[in-house]
């Protein structure tokens, strides 16, 4: 059965199938990923363009590894600030991609909806690669596909996700996902950091740390932006760590084994302390080395289907 | 030029008018009605209008003629044209243009492109200089050029100090403030805030941000006695706060434009632009108070925010795109398909909307129908189903969310000025 989904620009709407098909292609790509040639020809002739509106070192470094490993010819397209600025339009600027002949377009940009726009313009399998405070589906796929991994099922698991959950991409796409896949999804946060209307897709909002720890399988602890305009959602950082941040203690006071996710980058002594982030309920590294697998296995899946 | 306007209804809701009859219009002035010879009509144009229904000529408070500034847009010409097309014979222009219309040489500019055009244009001079919200500007001024009221409308105006000298500058002159209710520090969001902007990830535009500006105006109306207009009204909250300031008898008025009755950000799903404007678009709560404010009175006008877009300004990311649709040429459809069809309100009720009460507001003459007087009047086919074409628009621009859309109900004609607008052309 190939994937019911022609472009992967969010995780909403994907049928439980396709994510089943995406993670279980994923444990094939693995262990290629062991090999001592971590090469297949799967893409040979296709080219990807990596069209990143938004500096995402991580992300973009993910996507390449994956198009090389499956023997594609990626370009990598950076922009930096918005079309806003003087100069080409984005459309005009997917047309000058278009033109070069390609076959994927994964993209990363700060505004909302520009995959489901680039799907309208351009004749390229789209792959989101994070846009705006929306969604961002291959990060979901490989906390999921970590999850599984390491839990052995996603369906009936307890769900948290942790800190600002509002402006998150990773947040909604995990959430989407996760339900599909029939976990039990929760996010956990001060009110500020908490959508106004995130109860009416049927998860369950918690303001305690505690109680997040002590009801939940799995935390996937998000990066709290340190940047100033982030700044007005919480008082302080050292607020934020007190009530919200992760550590030991905190975990042990609870009495419970949880895996703890977390997309990184890591801000150590905010949202986790180093003694979590580097112990063993956390599966961070590995979350690095499957994402490459998840991409790997969206990029093969969507390519053969087209071919 | 002599016209004959055969079996018309005229229906003039101040006058308690609604009576088919015969209607000779000569040189621009209604010269007879009732029966007419042969010989009276001998050299004039005839148009059967059997089951066709003339209104005072309809007015839209509320456009944006983009002129001087974004003439690549719209001009006041093109504007005009549009408005004649949509079966209006007024409108009154906002503000935003560039420079900002707050000087008496922008609003003599705007009247002399206007000159000689069907429609007629009054100019709502800006209420600060540049629209800024520091110093207010030049009010004498600007009235006796023509301006007919005062509003920074893009933005309100910001802050409750100036307000206060605004209100109290134009109440000297009777000119109704006109604003755009949004709290500065709540703005900036590209959709309304609830589940979908939620699920789309795209930043939110509280209605509270509305509510918020509308009760601090209200109180400012209510300290300074001026008269206060709130533009494009959107929000339940909004439409409760001005029914309670009506009950106390305030000098309080409202206009809805037609996408907020009719569509809700459900529609936004995949990121159309087209359907991006500020006020947002709202929820259907926000919908079912609109109509039930338009059904008690609480909203007096309806007026279409007429913002044209070029399709390249359009044409992009969604939070980048600009705010705005195309009104003038869909108003009239929209509001008798969705108000009148659907019997929330008369057709006497609809005209007290759409031709009368805008005049009210603005202090402007209401047409009427006695012999002597200009003919301004729109004609209306109440039952003509018709499909929107957004590529027949006459607006420099085609931005609009209601390409192909159904509607039942059209103007026709307009007529004013001494000319006619009829099936797509000017007719003098
Ligand atoms: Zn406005």
């Amino acid at each position: 059965m190939p994937l019911s989904i022609n472009h992967l620009l969010g995780m909403q709407g994907v049928p439980r199938e396709d994510i089943q098909l995406i993670l279980d292609t994923a444990t094939t790509f693995k262990e290629v990923l062991e090999r001592p040639i971590k090469k297949v020809p799967t893409l040979q002739g296709k080219t990807v363009v990596n069209l990143f509106y938004e500096s995402s070192t991580r992300t973009r470094i993910s996507f390449e590894l994956a198009e090389k490993r499956l023997s594609a010819d990626s370009i990598n397209f950076s922009v930096s600030g918005s079309s806003v600025s003087k100069g080409e339009t984005f459309k005009d600027t997917v047309k000058n991609i278009e033109a070069m002949k390609v076959d994927f377009v994964v993209v990363r940009h700060a505004s909302a909806g520009v995959p489901q726009y680039l799907t309208r313009i351009s004749n390229s399998i789209i792959i989101n690669a994070g846009d705006g405070t929306h969604e961002h589906p291959t990060q979901a796929l490989l906390d999921m596909y970590s999850i599984r991994e390491k839990l052995g099922r996603l369906e009936g698991l307890k769900v948290c996700i942790v800190g600002d959950i509002s402006h998150s991409r990773v947040a909604l796409s995990n959430i989407y996902g996760l339900k599909t896949m029939g976990a039990d999804v929760s996010v956990c946060g001060p009110a500020t950091m908490i959508p106004r209307y995130v109860e009416q897709i049927g998860v369950k909002v918690i303001h305690n740390i505690d109680e997040a720890i002590q009801e939940n399988d799995v935390l996937n602890v998000l990066r709290i932006q340190l940047e100033r305009k982030a700044r007005e959602y919480f008082p302080s950082l050292r607020e934020y760590n007190t009530y919200y941040g992760l550590t030991t203690e905190r975990i042990e006071k609870n009495g419970k084994n949880v895996l703890i996710l977390h997309p990184g980058p890591i801000n150590r002594g905010v949202e986790i302390s180093s003694e979590v982030a580097d112990g063993p309920a956390q599966i961070i590294l590995e979350q690095v080395t499957n994402g490459v697998a998840v991409r790997m296995a969206v990029l093969y899946l969507l390519g053969t289907k087209h071919s | 030029m002599k016209i004959l306007l055969k079996n018309i209804t005229l229906v003039h809701p101040l006058y308690k008018l609604n009576k088919k009859t015969n209607v000779l219009i000569d040189n621009g002035i209604i010269s007879k009605t009732g029966n007419i010879s042969a010989e009276e009509s001998a050299d004039a144009k005839v148009f059967d209008m059997n089951n066709k229904i003339a209104a005072p000529g309809f007015f839209d408070m509320h456009v944006h003629l983009r002129e001087p500034g974004r003439e690549d847009e719209e001009t006041v010409v093109t504007g005009c044209n549009s408005a004649a097309r949509g079966g209006f014979t007024g409108v009154a222009c906002m503000p935003n243009t560039e420079p900002a219309i707050d000087s008496a040489e922008v609003v003599n500019l705007i009247l002399s492109k206007a000159a000689g055009h069907l429609v007629d244009v009054y100019p709502v001079a800006a209420a600060t200089a540049e629209r800024k919200g520091e110093v207010i500007s030049p009010i004498a001024e600007l009235v006796e050029a023509g301006a007919v009221g005062f509003s920074d409308d893009g933005v309100a105006i910001k802050t409750a100090r100036v307000l206060r000298r605004v209100m109290e500058y134009a109440k000297m002159y009777d000119k109704p403030v006109i604003e755009h209710c949004e709290e500065e520090t709540l703005a900036g969001g590209a959709m309304n805030e609830g589940i979908n902007s939620t699920l789309l990830g795209l930043p939110p535009l509280p209605s509270v941000a509305e509510d918020l500006t509308v009760m601090r105006d209200i109180m400012m109306c209510e300290y300074t006695g001026a008269r206060l207009h709130i533009a494009h009204i959107s929000t339940k909250g909004a439409v409760e706060l001005v029914r309670q300031a009506k009950a106390k008898g305030l000098n309080v008025t409202a206009e809805v434009a037609p996408h907020h009755f009719t569509l809700t950000d459900d529609s936004i799903k995949t990121y159309d632009t087209n359907y991006k404007m500020n006020p947002p678009l709202r929820t259907q709560q926000d919908i079912d108070a609109m109509i039930e404010g338009l059904r008690d009175g609480t909203i007096d006008c309806i007026a279409t925010d007429h913002a044209p877009h070029a399709i390249e300004e359009k044409e992009m990311e969604f939070e980048y795109a600009p705010n705005g649709i195309v009104g003038l040429e869909t108003a009239v459809g929209i509001s008798l398909t969705e108000l009148y069809q659907k019997k929330i309100l008369t057709i006497e009720k609809l005209i007290e909307k759409m031709a009368i009460n805008p005049r009210k507001i603005l202090n402007l003459e209401i047409p009427s129908f006695e012999v002597g007087e200009k003919a301004n009047m729109t004609i209306l086919d109440l039952t003509e189903v018709w499909t929107v074409e957004t590529s027949r628009f006459v607006s420099k621009c085609k931005n609009s969310p209601f390409d192909k859309r159904l509607l039942t109900g059209r103007a026709i004609a307009s007529i004013n000025n001494g000319r006619m607008y009829y099936q797509d052309k000017f007719l003098q």
